[in-house]
């Protein structure tokens, strides 16, 4: 289960994905959300799929390895659908004591999940494309205006990105105090939901004791290295705008513009 | 020249509050050349880390002086030119990574400095080099095994230029290959750089490998020379529980067995066995 999950991972190459400049790639990763919201009806959804699979193939990730993002979330996008499919008024096709299902809410519930998936899957393009420290930098930079009002975005980008280095080291060792209270007889599997929750805490306290451990380490060896801060800090990677973005902004800006004429010219489904 | 690092009379104590406080370091009395390579071994709780702290800020002395390349650790405005000049690599490998792509993670140290980008550049490079780590540069530092995330860490270190590194017990938490491979890139840093390496273990076979070996036993100093004179003292090793190397520990045994004219301070087990080999042809049993 802890081996599946892949967001905030990063699958290293060399395509046009990859070298895009951080910022353009999240600022089109918030205008493809928009896009998706924007979009009404399957076409609106089916372009912005078939945006999504183009930036896929230009990415060179394996589309198997992409989709693995969206497991962790089926729960959320199942029960999503079933409330849709429940609560969404229209033409009734079973009734079933106080539950009905509707021609429109099976529509909507289709529609919800798909906009899901594809909401996912675009965060997980830029994830799988983008470097953790990359991806940092960016934020750190587009939101380097709100330091004038106080806000210590050095802090919570260096944060956020110290997060991103120890999830993969945090779940092995989750998977190793698993494996050693299973092994002095821990019992994980069976009991009802409270006794599950109670089964946890011999896992959660050693795994908090170890966290706060590796965090005075890991200040400690910042500390050697120097580390005082955001103040007089350089970068080894300088980030510009280049031939690379303006084309990813042409592409992202036509689909866009395609969406809302699509909107504007066809019936909602909603 | 001045020394890379000098202790005069240095003493630590922590204190805890309602108790007694504790003296962890007393009176140490050190000089450590430039381009020396030295090995503090002690067991567990003797404050051969806390010693080591001292080398590079991280601890302040409570009483008596370290100086750093002529400069006081004491002195506040010089903290960070110390940390530039003694870079400090820890035990465990994961915990001291601050990116998750190799040479990101190398250019933490000089981006702290301040440098120019290109010149990190340039220094990234250099150090990857220098612990043969270059062609992983653009790797995942969570997929090394312990051995290569170790060099990473010492190449972070490196990009600072620092001229001399201690490390804390690199290898404690790496297998026999991983152990090796450390080893012999503090050796070439040393050999080949020039660096100054002050080297914490509790290896009898690395500390060998150094020019220096120094005992730290309850907070002192016990005993101070090559490794040759160090190990030679067997009795006075094994009163603080540490051991001596294997070979040198079959020739105790032998001379505690009676056997006259066995030499002292031998190392390692080719040496060993050369010795062995001259004691039979001379008594006559070949």
């Amino acid at each position: 289960m802890i081996r599946d999950m892949t967001i905030g991972q990063y699958f290293p190459g060399k395509s046009a994905l990859h070298r895009m400049d951080p910022r353009a790639k999240l600022v089109l990763l918030v205008v493809y959300i928009v896009m998706i919201f924007l979009a009404s009806n399957f076409w609106g959804l089916g372009l912005s799929a078939v945006f999504l699979l183009g930036t896929t193939m230009l990415s060179k990730v394996p589309v198997k390895t992409l989709l693995k993002s969206i497991r962790p979330l089926i729960v959320v996008i199942v029960f999503t659908a079933l409330i849709n499919i429940f609560y969404v008024d229209g033409n009734t096709l079973v009734q079933w004591g106080i539950f009905r299902i509707t021609d429109k809410g099976i529509y909507t519930a289709v529609f919800m999940a798909v906009r899901i998936i594809l909401l996912v899957l675009g965060g997980s393009v830029l994830t799988y494309t983008t470097s953790p420290t990359d991806l940092t930098d960016g934020l750190e930079r587009l939101l380097s205006p709100l330091g004038k009002i106080r806000i210590p975005v050095h802090e919570l980008a260096m944060m956020m990105s110290i997060a991103l280095r120890f999830i993969p080291t945090l779940l092995e060792e989750t998977d190793k105090i698993m494996a050693a209270q299973k092994a002095r007889g821990a019992d994980m599997e069976s009991g009802g939901l409270m006794q599950r929750v109670k089964a946890l805490i011999p896992i959660l306290i050693p795994l908090f004791v170890s966290a706060i451990r590796r965090a005075y380490d890991l200040a400690i060896a910042m500390e050697c290295r120097c580390y005082r801060g955001g103040k007089g800090r350089t970068r080894m990677k300088q980030l510009h705008l280049g031939g690379v973005d303006a084309w990813g902004i042409l592409a992202t800006s036509l689909c866009l513009g395609g969406v809302i004429a699509l909107k504007v010219l066809l019936p909602s489904t909603l | 020249m001045p020394q890379m690092i000098e202790t005069k009379d240095l003493t630590f104590q922590y204190d805890i509050e309602g108790e007694e406080s504790c003296l962890v370091l007393n009176g140490i009395n050190l000089s450590i050349e430039q381009g020396q390579f030295v090995a503090f071994l002690g067991h567990n709780g003797s404050g051969k880390s806390t010693l080591a702290k001292h080398f590079n800020a991280m601890l302040l002395p409570s009483g008596g002086s370290c100086m750093v390349l002529g400069m006081d650790t004491g002195d506040e405005d010089k903290k960070y030119d110390i940390r530039q000049s003694v870079g400090m690599v820890l035990q465990n490998p994961d915990n001291q990574m601050v990116a998750t792509i190799v040479e990101e993670d190398v250019a933490f140290a000089p981006e702290n400095l301040g440098i120019e980008p290109k010149e990190i550049r340039r220094r990234v490079d250099d150090a990857l080099k220098a612990v043969d780590m270059y062609e992983y540069r653009h790797h995942d530092c969570y997929r090394l095994s312990g051995g290569q995330k170790q060099r990473v860490a010492i190449a972070g270190v490196i990009a600072m230029q620092p001229k001399c590194i201690v490390l804390d017990e690199p290898t404690a938490m790496l297998d026999p290959k991983g152990r090796s491979e450390v080893m012999s890139t503090i050796r070439a840093l040393n050999r080949d750089l020039g660096i100054t390496v002050v080297l914490i273990t509790h290896y009898m076979e690395e500390a060998v490998q150094a020019d220096r070996v120094v005992v730290v036993d309850d907070g002192q100093i016990l005993l101070d020379g090559t490794p040759r004179e160090v190990f030679s003292q067997v009795k006075l090793l094994k009163s603080v529980e540490l051991d001596v190397p294997q070979a040198t520990r079959l020739l105790y045994r032998l001379e505690e067995a009676g056997i006259q004219g066995l030499p002292r301070g031998v190392l390692d087990d080719e040496e060993c066995i050369e010795v062995l080999s001259h004691y039979l042809e001379v008594h006559g049993c070949r």
